[in-house]
């Protein structure tokens, strides 16, 4: 039976009373802020207006960043399934953009352009290689006997895309979403701390950084981590229904 | 419909060489049943004329530009498409659903039409595949052991039903039971004898 990691309200609560009593202990908000201080302070950071401009400007920049890695991994993964020559060209530069560290990518993109859009482009390098990995695998998975079913019945290109390809390639994409999701939002907003592009989370997480304002850095953290679920939950959900479509919509001539 | 010439054949897998020179005319126009032991080539045969396989010398003429269809020796179905989407996939737009849906009745299989093929027994899976062959648009059919996994009973209606669709059309079948190149009245050649 698959094991289920589903968050328990009771383990939750656990840690929040272990954070309280550590916080507590150490008496110190500069080391460790309370639990309490903390959405104390989110609540304030919410009635500003500031506040929701710097959480879209993120959420928009790393969102763009996501699917423009998508559409591009999953064209590269067609093309590269086709032509042998292409596969080859590109299976260094993936594995570069997947082993040189982020840091790396980071300055050198504030080289290279400006700061407002450098989430755009490290979101985009973060999920690229697994979106275009992962779609790969699918297409060069795909069952050859339906292919050559296809082959035999001349089924059209669009329905060999749609009713073959398209079912079995999805569990694939879907599955890089869930991993690149994630990294997309870690590496974002890791080049916002860096970049520090004004008006955006990662300024505001600098800052309480400068300042050693850790109700700030606390209130932000938990932003980001809302923000990411956010955006995971409805990706996925998204993915969830297009795939869905794609094994149950019956055919339209 | 013109007769299917295979002229000096050759194919081999390796080291095994599964026909070496095979001379073989295939009459246009009607069932055409190719018998021969297990291994002895049968599907490999078909899957050269269906051009799913490249031949190492010799030439088949006569199926240049034909439209095929086939019964592979395995479903090859969608497996998360319901059974008559399974058959719509290959067929053109002008056939109605409710044509669809009435030639599945004819052989049992009007219960699970909306059914996903995953969740069909192996006897309703392999009539799937009969009839999705039966009514794509051909010239030439291809049966690789089409009746393999149906219980007798079953096995005479589908047969029934499969000889009626086919009747005058190029049809080449490989079996290994007798009575249903018998019962399809098909002209019987052993090539690999």
């Amino acid at each position: 039976m698959k094991e289920k990691h589903e968050i328990r309200l009771w383990s939750v609560l656990f840690w929040l009373i272990v954070w309280q009593l550590i916080s507590m202990r150490l008496d110190s908000e500069i080391l460790l802020v309370s639990p309490f201080r903390v959405l104390g302070r989110l609540g304030q950071l919410m009635l500003t207006a500031a506040f929701w401009k710097a959480v879209l400007f993120t959420l928009s920049r790393i969102a763009a960043g996501f699917f423009l890695a998508a559409v591009a991994g999953v064209l590269l993964a067609a093309a590269a399934s086709r032509f042998v020559r292409f596969r080859e060209l590109l299976t260094p530069l993936m594995l570069a953009v997947r082993s040189v560290p982020v840091a790396s990518f980071i300055i050198l993109a504030l080289i290279w352009f400006s700061s407002q859009n450098l989430s755009v482009f490290i979101s985009f390098l973060m999920v690229l290689p697994i979106i275009y990995t992962s779609v790969l695998d699918g297409i060069r998975n795909v069952d050859r006997a339906l292919l050559e079913m296809a082959q035999v019945f001349r089924i059209p290109g669009f329905r060999v895309m749609r009713y073959i390809y398209l079912p079995q390639v999805m569990p694939f994409f879907y599955s890089a979403c869930s991993v690149a999701l994630g990294m997309s939002w870690k590496a974002g907003a890791a080049a916002e701390v860096i970049g520090i592009p004004k008006g955006s989370i990662g300024e505001r997480l600098q800052q309480a950084k400068v300042y050693l304002d850790t109700p700030d850095l606390f209130a932000w953290t938990l932003v980001i981590v809302a923000a990411s679920l956010f955006f995971e939950k409805l990706v996925l959900f998204l993915a969830r229904r297009i795939a869905k479509r794609c094994n149950a919509m019956p055919i339209k001539h | 419909m013109e007769d299917i010439c295979i002229r000096n054949l050759s194919k081999s897998f390796g080291d095994k060489v599964v026909f070496d020179g095979l001379n073989l005319t295939i009459k246009g126009a009607a069932t055409t049943c190719i018998m021969a032991p297990s291994g002895a080539g049968k599907t490999t045969l078909l899957r050269i004329l269906m051009g799913l396989e490249a031949v190492d010398s010799g030439s088949v003429a006569g199926l240049e530009g034909k439209r095929f269809s086939a019964v592979f020796q395995e479903e090859r179905l969608c497996e998360n498409m319901t059974a008559a989407d399974n058959i719509r996939l290959v067929m053109p737009a002008s056939v109605s659903m409710a044509a669809v849906l009435a030639e599945m009745d004819r052989i049992g299989l009007g219960s699970c039409a909306g059914q996903p093929v995953c969740v069909l027994s192996g006897g309703m899976r392999r009539r799937v595949s009969i009839l999705r062959a039966l009514l794509a648009e051909y010239d030439v059919l291809f049966l690789d052991e089409p009746f393999k996994g149906l219980d007798e009973a079953l096995k005479e209606q589908v047969l029934a039903y499969v000889k009626e669709k086919t009747t005058g059309k190029t049809v080449v079948f490989v079996t290994h039971d007798k009575m249903e190149a018998v019962i399809m009245e098909a002209q019987i050649i052993e090539p690999f004898a």
